[in-house]
């Protein structure tokens, strides 16, 4: 027997580490869970039509493009916002490399350009420039900044990469 | 943006999503990905009454090896067709075109069995499961059936798949070791190809073709000239028989003809390239 369909679901997403838990029409889309059901505005809707992606964060730890997929879609699951890289005060090192290289302009792709960055990181093992803008193929800077950009990714990956030998070495030690 | 209302039905298995089909009727449309289906109900071009969500099934996207074939699950999206080490080694053709989709964040939601349902001329894989001679196995709630590559793509994103049908897995014949070839012309990162082209060496050389008609369609010209012995310059003269190209803001139907033609040769040298000494 089937399922019974419902117009209103009630959702259980863990967003940054929070479990939330909300009542939302079948058709909102998970930007706008994000952003006004849960208040996390880091999250930037741009073309809303998944070409620009201002809109990505992680989902079970791989970019999306929250406009592109329904919030009921993410119960149960985890979803990253850029407003969870950062712990204690202390930048992610993907966003501290986007200061450092000043990857950014205007800044309002930024936070998907971040998201997208992690999840390319975390899908190579050694990140290089060329990787890097093949990987950006689907977040557009209108400022024209994509060089800064992907230095700032190169390094940001980089400095992941000794983050998570250091928390290894740490943890044998 | 935001989809017209809608019900919402997340199925747990394979049952219960063909039973979900079967209680609401032809007003239902399944969920996978959703970078196909999203975009047009953001549109309002698309408005079904209830979404079968498929994604928690579990399976259904799985990739094994059976006999002499490779058998991928519906729900493998692209960015795992496109770094399968067992599809990377039996059938490099279809990663290549996985990993020409979209972009990494669209790749890692669309799915093989919804690029294949949605029926776009203009999408990377469907040309891709052509060339391959692959086989699409759907289920319903009355039985399984499969389906040929060749018998599946009807028209303009109308396909052989009744509305109580799922996909389940698509089965290839292994090709390792065998060249292969996927050409993708177009202007802008991330976009659709203005023509592509994907081609298999081999005893049974395949070829088919991208945005060269209302449904993606193989190159049986060029294949038939293959068998018969002609070089790949030749039989790349006959890549836009039997075509019928759209012309619109990119490129003209004559341009997507030249295209066709340049781009099928260009396959098949890398085809001929990739090709064993031995073969």
């Amino acid at each position: 027997m089937a399922p019974h369909a419902e117009s209103e679901l009630a959702l259980q997403v863990t967003i940054n580490g929070a479990d939330i838990e909300a009542c939302v029409a079948a058709r909102t889309l998970l930007v706008h869970f994000v952003r006004d059901v849960v208040g996390l505005t880091g999250t930037n809707v741009g073309c809303d039509t998944s070409s620009c992606g201002a809109c990505t964060l992680l989902l079970d730890g791989t970019s999306v493009k929250s406009c592109t997929v329904l919030a009921a879609q993410a119960h149960g699951r985890q979803v990253t916002t850029i407003e969870g890289l950062a712990s204690d005060g202390i930048l992610h090192p993907m966003q501290a490399a986007f200061q450092t290289h000043h990857g950014l302009q205007c800044g309002y792709c930024t936070p998907g350009m971040v998201m997208a960055a992690v999840s390319l990181a975390a899908e190579h093992t050694d990140l290089d420039a060329a990787e890097a803008r093949v990987g950006l193929e689907g977040n557009l800077c209108r400022c024209t900044g994509y060089q800064n950009i992907v230095a700032a990714i190169v390094a940001g990956a980089k400095a992941m990469r000794d983050r998570s030998t250091a928390v290894g070495e740490g943890a044998t030690s | 943006m935001i989809p017209a209302p809608f019900s919402f039905v997340r199925a747990g298995s394979t049952e219960e999503a063909l039973d979900a089909l079967v209680e609401y009727g032809e007003d239902a449309k399944l969920l996978a990905g959703g970078h196909s289906l999203l975009p047009l109900m953001k549109l309002r071009l698309a408005t079904p009454s209830v979404l079968v969500d498929v994604n928690e099934i579990d399976g259904l996207a799985s990739t094994r090896i059976h006999g002499d074939e490779v058998v991928v699950g519906g729900l493998a999206r692209h960015y795992d067709v496109a770094t399968s080490s067992t599809i990377r080694e039996h059938i490099p053709l279809l990663s290549a075109a996985a990993l020409t989709v979209g972009d990494p964040q669209v790749r890692h939601r669309g799915t093989l069995a919804g690029s294949l349902a949605h029926g776009d001329p203009a999408s990377d894989l469907p040309a891709a499961v052509l060339a391959l001679g692959a086989t699409i196995v759907v289920r319903s709630a009355r039985g399984s059936r499969t389906i040929a590559a060749t018998d599946f793509f009807l028209g303009f994103l109308e396909t052989a798949l009744a509305p109580d049908e799922i996909i389940t897995e698509v089965r290839f014949p292994s090709c390792a070791g065998v060249g292969w070839a996927f050409e993708k012309f177009n202007r802008r990162a991330q976009d659709w190809a203005i023509v592509g082209v994907a081609a298999v060496g081999g005893t049974r050389p395949g070829v088919a073709l991208v945005n060269m008609a209302s449904t993606p369609l193989r190159a049986s010209a060029v294949e038939a000239a293959l068998l018969g012995g002609a070089s790949s310059t030749d039989a790349a003269q006959l890549a836009d028989a039997d075509t019928d190209p759209s012309s619109d803001r990119n490129a003209s139907a004559e341009f997507r003809r030249h295209l066709a033609r340049v781009l099928v040769r260009r396959a098949l040298d890398d085809v001929a390239a990739r090709a064993p000494s031995t073969e």
